[in-house]
């Protein structure tokens, strides 16, 4: 009995066990297309993973990751008390709520007036013009902003000579920048960002605009009652994949715009320059790679939640 | 006849006042700020074409005042842009062709219902957006562990996919018809063979969209270059080199090398701007013909795993 019991074990394990190399044998090609796929993502995403560890060391060069002295959370514990992380924490998420918050109303501002529009030659040149700023790299976007408003030579200082007012220097004054850095965001991405809006309510069927228009709907309530609600999805599928994001900085933007200029950092720091420099200037490594994982932890839980509001609301849009 | 019966339609309907009053609003919004996207460029064109002289005296100008393509001259004369413009040429083709490869190959065999680990791929490929392990841990690797400090492939390797190019491809498979995959099968015909001479062919606005989404990433290609290229490495990716020039005097100065006796009498100015201006210029003369394609990457949906 036990022993019938037994080979009929081993007999299923042989089986499945055949049976997945059968099915691995069957399905090899498509295995092979998505090797290279794999192979990248393990070699760029998951093999720097177990060097988090760095993060609860001492790390010194010549010992390595593994061979620096543990010290568990004191890399934390010293950010934590001077402050820093909290800055770093406050500067990233508040800009980013700027970003998102002003970044879609203006999407759906623009999308909800060019559908407006009746030349078609009009929305095309204005779009065209419109997407410029995004296709464009982050270093040239530095070097437009510095054209701009540069003591010497910047162009609002030549107008405000022009006008005979005191010269403006906002590369010493940090108090300006969440406004400016806010302003380029939103001048580089609305073009981008409304084509969503913009394709979303030319999905909408005319025939109810029209209907509206014989009932006597002015465009105002055409607006109010007809392209926002159908823009309502939209709207808040896309906030909510954003806030997903609201501990992720946009480096790439603060970098070439603020660089290196220490009197901007207090408003104007956030956890990605932060750990750039900590990196590549300072190689604290320890310190970079603890705020870096406290970023990637609180970043993940985020998403995580987000997701789970999404799956409430609409499980076609969840992310997983 | 289609406009014809537009226009009967619209004279049916009264135009009403605040139909008058949002097409002005619209009109005046959407034109200024399509304005103000474009005016930064022009002033950076203006600059770059003015004598260094008038630069420092009035500021950027949008009209030269002292026309001079002297910048341009010293820039050109150097000879180190087009070593960079042949790198960046160089990393945007070949990295564009291998990573669309391999996307596509990973979107097709993702998508397929049939393919028993499709869930476990996509997932572990998905992770990696959900949680990093921060770029010092990423550093390290690189260069203790790949030893890649100062090689191109620093630059080149990293660019090639993104999960998300990933699942924007796989949401594109996924609108071709599954009887042509079907029709293969029964035809006898391999994955490999379904996938290049059934699956490819369908599948060519989504090579255009997500080789432009790589061949722009490459272009505009400075972060890698910032972390992995070192003063030893003489040639760098055009975006990262006007970076040094903008950024570090040394760069500039190094940039015009052995045409000027001393710092002072280098147009440091209008040099930026030149390079500026020859940094992008291939891309302000392209993209409106290729900008439809990132429409269909955003319309595509391309926000789902």
């Amino acid at each position: 009995m036990v022993d019938q019991k037994k080979t009929a074990g081993n007999l299923q394990r042989t089986k499945s066990r055949h049976s997945f190399w059968q099915t691995f044998w069957k399905y090899r090609v498509l295995t092979l297309m998505c090797l290279p796929a794999i192979l990248f993502f393990f070699l760029f995403s998951y093999m720097p993973m177990p060097g988090i560890y760095v993060a609860f060391v001492k790390y010194n060069y010549r010992d390595g990751i593994f061979g620096s002295r543990f010290v568990g959370l004191q890399n934390f514990q010293f950010l934590w008390e001077s402050g820093k992380l909290l800055t770093l924490t406050r500067n990233t998420i508040l800009y980013n709520l700027a970003f998102i918050l002003l970044g879609n109303f203006l999407a759906v501002f623009t999308a909800i007036l060019l559908n407006e529009l009746q030349s078609r030659w009009f929305k095309k040149v204005s779009q065209t013009m419109m997407f410029l700023p995004y296709f464009i790299s982050q270093v040239l976007v530095g070097v437009l902003v510095y054209n701009l408003l540069n003591y010497d030579t910047g162009f609002v200082n030549q107008i405000l000579g022009a006008m005979g007012k005191d010269l403006w220097q906002p590369y010493a004054d940090s108090k300006v920048w969440p406004v400016i850095l806010v302003l380029i965001y939103l001048w580089q991405q609305t073009g981008y960002n409304s084509v969503v809006y913009f394709a979303s309510i030319c999905g909408t069927d005319p025939a109810i605009i029209e209907a509206s228009k014989v009932d006597g709907a002015n465009a105002f309530q055409r607006i109010r009652y007809i392209l926002l609600p159908s823009l309502k999805p939209t709207i808040i599928i896309l906030l909510l994949f954003a806030l997903g994001g609201i501990v992720k900085g946009n480096f790439g933007l603060f970098y070439n715009v603020i660089g290196t200029n220490s009197l901007l950092y207090d408003t104007t720091d956030i956890i990605e320059t932060f750990v750039y420099r900590a990196t590549m200037t300072d190689f604290n490594f320890s310190s970079a790679s603890a705020v870096g994982l406290y970023q990637s932890v609180v970043g993940f839980v985020i998403v995580m939640t987000v997701n789970y509001v999404i799956k409430k609301i609409d499980p076609e849009y969840s992310l997983f | 006849m289609k406009k014809h019966e537009e226009e009967s339609s619209a004279a049916k309907v009264k135009l009403g006042r605040t139909d008058i009053f949002i097409r002005t609003v619209g009109y005046v919004i959407i034109s200024l700020y399509a304005i103000a996207c474009v005016f930064p460029f022009l002033l950076i064109i203006g600059t770059s074409f003015s004598s260094e002289a008038s630069i420092r005296e009035i500021g950027v100008q949008l009209i030269p005042r002292e026309f001079t393509l002297k910048a341009y001259q010293m820039v050109v004369a150097s000879g180190g842009i087009w070593k960079s413009y042949g790198l960046t040429i160089l990393i945007t083709l070949t990295g564009t062709l291998v990573g669309l490869g391999c996307i596509s190959m990973a979107g097709y065999a993702l998508q397929r219902k049939d393919y028993p680990y499709r869930n476990a791929i996509s997932f572990f490929i998905y992770f990696t957006s959900l949680f990093s392990a921060g770029l010092a841990p990423y550093y390290l690797t690189m260069t203790q562990t790949y030893h890649l400090k100062d090689s191109y492939f620093a630059v080149w390797l990293p660019l090639l996919m993104s999960p998300w190019l990933v699942i924007l491809m796989k949401n594109f498979v996924k609108q071709i018809p599954h009887e042509i995959t079907e029709s293969g099968k029964i035809d006898g015909a391999g994955d490999m063979t379904i996938f290049v001479y059934l699956v490819l062919p369908m599948l060519k606005p989504a090579l255009a969209t997500v080789g432009l989404f790589l061949a722009l990433g490459y272009w505009n290609e400075w972060y890698q270059s910032s972390l992995f290229l070192s003063t030893k490495v003489d040639v760098k990716p055009l975006q990262y080199t006007l970076y040094e020039v903008v950024n570090k005097m040394d760069a500039l100065k190094n940039s015009v090398a052995g045409q000027y006796v001393s710092l002072a009498d280098v147009p440091t100015e209008g040099i930026k701007m030149a390079n500026a201006v020859l940094a992008t210029g291939p891309i302000i003369f392209l993209y409106p013909f290729v900008q439809k394609y990132f429409i269909g990457g955003i319309t595509v949906g391309a926000v789902k795993g």
